[in-house]
């Protein structure tokens, strides 16, 4: 039945579209990865989110400087310090017509901490959600916390009426292939809508001109197509033939003839996304090494040794071609103003050979190093090169580069953390340090809830206790030297082997200018057309 | 007395050679003399590879990223110590082509090989036996030629992935990909032996031996087998060509051998992503290399078709 509605709806409007072919303005553009479920909280991935918030808003958005707007809430409120008020937009209708009440945010709000939801994290679980009337909505907290809203951006609103008849409550988890209405269809409030959708190749978006975000103004373009394009080098020659308005990311080596084509220009900068290498700590013997009898990482030696063996800066200058800060803390400095105390470890590949043989490895040892090929920019290059850097300290890193797919499913929690050394990026969506903190160095055997991506299994105690203060402390500079006493810890452990920032790097045609959000998300509201 | 005689034999076959219509054939042909010789050029440095390459490229430990994406050297802005050029890991381009080849070539050896074996076996079972044996292998043949062979060879390889969970690629990539091209080039063996077979069963020195109580599978290893090879010889020439381009086709898609051990094909793939920057010697080189070695192999398949068709005489 769906589909069939789906086909014929697609098919009327492809019809209309036709006749009004003259007057539209189209964007195209392409990406690396794909687009799977339309479900919002399928999966907390950046560019399924980010896309989705052109057609699903939050209570709050992030403007292209990534400062908190106000989104469906108009404003809010800390009425006690465990109470917060939110005033809900007035006026404003979902897709198909319907109003948008505090009935759909209480609703959403269970939504999104119901089981199969990814995004679980984003409101803690004992917090209560009020509708007091058609627009207002409190939240109480069972203890204070400063920073609630600050991931609420990607945390969209569903409507309620929609979402039951459709049979759409039950949140469809990323591994789920079955189809639901909601993980094929939308029903938001946002500036587009979706026309079509091919699951993993491509969707086309069409503007919705009753946005209340346009101001009376008709929407900047009528229509949006995306399509996904694995290939680096065809990904860059459609953006170079015309074909594509916009592709990212654009690989550092071709930026630079992105740049020298009269029709296309190239849009860097530094991206919030931090590549490191992780380490099993956790274990009592690695499962992919030749040392069978204990776990060489648990010895903070071992992993001073790793880190001396790496040179983050020849990578950056090489293989990412200068598009990269080689990096001491596993977030980016621009989020943490205390960061410029921090140095990363130098490359010294004699040190850890001595270092090795202090720990009772002077021919050093085997190990896997797990990888993606297909996530992050140049990531199985970076592999290979840390490969042989980490020979010539004589430890031999045997790399295994899988597709993200296959290499998320063993990684991560949902895997049972099968990997005894990784790379992996992360860019905390709150941008502040209480989630690095506590998704990434958080002891997992403490609370469930704690360390959900901390896949090595690092655990220190002070640590935890450094981020709960720092969650609820509400002085800045107080706050910082909390963040700052946290981090010397952690790097002081050797918890990770930061690599660098990588930075962004999106080709665009002449045609048009678009807002590069330094969280790499990219909003269809924010692009123009050249005069 | 016995060394005379060996040296007769060895003499007789030499003589047998040099007399024979294949070499006379041979001989007559310049296109094939010089595919031979390419061939066995392409053959000789591939084997020899660690005595001729400058460098180890899989010697992890004497690579330097700082050395990676040089030029070749006549160009006057690489390094003398890399003729062709580095990748972007610093490993010397030629080096990495010799070392590259050896993989290549011992991939499409080692999977014709396996094919052939198969095909073999179970063209001469099909044949021999006839009735439901023969209907359920040629069935199966039949099913499998309706596919594209790289399709097959995609196929097999993915199940295996995912059967190994896809760790330890490095490890079994080699045997992986033997196994899906061998796999998915059976067929044509098993249909040629078979159709010979079915004519070659029913001659008298077949009867002849079944009569004196031959085991069948004796009979179809010592009579019928040596009587089948002739075409046998010709689809392994050309599906030699066929199973490097295949491997060269798997490991560009990436899913053959892995980046730490590159064949030709992982090289072009490589290669590929530094075209548009204009690091054009990653690429071009390997790529070169695939292109004439195949042809060479190709051809030299051609001529010996042609030199075994009785028709064509």
């Amino acid at each position: 039945m769906n589909t069939i509605k789906l086909m014929l709806s697609a098919t009327a409007l492809t019809s209309v579209v036709a006749s009004a072919v003259a007057a539209e303005t189209t964007f195209r553009y392409g990406f690396q990865g794909s687009l799977g479920s339309l479900d919002p909280y399928s999966l907390s991935e950046t560019f399924t989110l980010g896309t989705l918030t052109n057609v699903y808003e939050g209570l709050t958005r992030r403007d292209e400087n990534l400062q908190i707007q106000p989104g469906l809430a108009e404003s809010w409120e800390i009425i006690e310090p465990t109470r917060w008020r939110f005033n809900l937009r007035q006026g404003v209708k979902f897709h198909n017509g319907n109003d948008f009440t505090a009935a759909d945010v209480v609703f959403s709000a269970n939504r999104v901490r119901s089981e199969g939801s990814d995004l679980k994290a984003r409101i803690p679980t004992d917090a209560e959600f009020i509708a007091v009337d058609d627009h207002t909505v409190d939240v109480v907290l069972s203890s204070a916390n400063p920073i609630l809203h600050s991931e609420w951006h990607t945390w969209m609103i569903v409507d309620q009426e929609w979402t039951v008849t459709t049979d759409s409550v039950q949140v469809t988890t990323a591994a789920d292939t079955s189809v639901t209405t909601i993980s094929q269809e939308t029903n938001g409030t946002g500036p587009f809508m979706i026309a079509e959708h091919t699951t993993g190749v491509e969707t086309n978006f069409t503007a919705n001109a009753g946005w209340w975000g346009w101001n009376g103004k008709a929407p900047n373009v009528d229509r949006v197509e995306f399509k996904t394009i694995a290939a680096d080098a065809t990904r860059v020659a459609a953006l170079l033939s015309g074909e594509m308005d916009l592709v990212y990311p654009v690989p550092p080596q071709d930026i630079g003839r992105v740049e020298s084509n009269a029709a296309t220009s190239a849009l860097v900068g530094p991206e919030l996304r931090t590549i490191f290498l992780g380490m099993d700590q956790a274990r009592d013997v690695l499962t992919y090494s030749n040392v069978t009898d204990a776990n060489p990482l648990q010895d903070v030696r071992v992993r001073q040794a790793f880190y001396h063996a790496i040179d983050a800066v020849a990578i950056s200058a090489r293989i990412m071609r200068g598009q990269a800060t080689p990096s001491a803390l596993m977030l980016a400095p621009s989020l943490f103003s205390g960061s410029g105390a921090f140095e990363r470890l130098a490359y010294d590949p004699e040190l850890s050979k001595q270092l090795l043989a202090d720990a009772g490895y002077p021919d050093g040892f085997e190990i896997q190093l797990d990888c993606p090929n297909d996530r992050y920019v140049n990531d199985e290059a970076i592999c290979q090169a840390v490969a042989a850097m980490m020979a010539r300290a004589g430890i031999t890193v045997n790399v295994n580069a899988q597709p993200k797919a296959q290499f998320f499913a063993r990684v991560l929690a949902a895997g049972g953390y099968d990997t005894s050394f990784y790379l992996l990026g992360w860019s905390p969506s709150s941008f502040d340090s209480w989630n690095v903190l506590t998704q990434l160095h958080g002891c997992r055997t403490q609370n469930e809830g704690t360390g959900p991506f901390n896949i090595g299994g690092y655990c220190n105690l002070k640590v935890d206790e450094l981020a709960a203060q720092v969650l609820v402390e509400n002085d800045a500079a107080k706050r910082d030297e909390l963040i700052a006493q946290a981090y010397k810890m952690t790097t002081d452990d050797v918890a990770y082997l930061p690599l660098h920032q990588q930075g962004l790097a999106w080709g665009v045609s002449e045609k048009f200018s678009v807002a590069q959000r330094a969280d790499n998300i990219f909003r269809f509201s924010l692009i123009t057309a050249a005069k | 007395m016995s060394t005379d005689y060996q040296t007769n034999e060895a003499k007789s076959l030499l003589r047998r050679v040099l007399d024979s219509d294949i070499w006379y054939s041979f001989k007559k042909s310049k296109v094939t003399m010089v595919a031979a010789g390419v061939a066995l050029i392409i053959f000789l440095a591939a084997l020899l590879a660690p005595l001729l390459a400058p460098h180890n490229p899989f010697d992890l430990a004497s690579l330097s990223l700082m050395d990676s994406l040089l030029p070749p050297s006549w160009t006057g802005m690489g390094d003398p110590r890399y003729l062709l050029g580095t990748d972007d890991q610093g490993r010397d381009v030629l080096s990495t082509i010799l070392y590259g080849s050896r993989i290549s070539i011992a991939v499409g050896l080692a999977s014709v090989a396996f094919a052939a074996v198969l095909g073999i076996t179970l063209g001469l079972v099909a044949g021999y036996m006839g009735g439901a044996v023969d209907a359920v292998i040629m069935r199966v043949a039949d099913v499998q030629l309706s596919f594209p062979a790289i399709l097959i060879a995609l196929l097999i390889d993915g199940t295996i992935s995912g059967l190994t969970g896809g760790v330890n690629r490095e490890e079994t990539a080699f045997t992986v990909l033997v196994i899906s091209i061998g796999l998915s080039f059976w067929v044509q063996y098993a249909r040629t032996v078979r159709s010979s077979t079915l004519v070659e069963r029913d001659k008298e020195y077949v009867q002849a031996a079944r009569l004196i109580g031959l085991h069948p599978f004796l009979i179809m290893l010592r009579h019928v087998l040596p009587n089948v090879m002739g075409p046998v010889l010709v689809i392994a020439t050309i599906n030699l060509a066929l199973a490097i381009i295949t491997e060269a086709t798997l490991s560009f898609l990436g899913v053959g051998m892995p980046s730490t051990q590159p064949s030709l094909g992982t090289m072009i793939r490589i290669g590929n992503d530094f075209l548009f920057s204009g690091e054009w010697w990653i690429t071009l080189f390997p790529g070169a290399l695939l292109a004439v070695l195949v042809l060479a192999v190709n051809l030299l398949g051609d001529w010996l078709r042609d030199a075994l068709n009785p028709k064509l005489r």
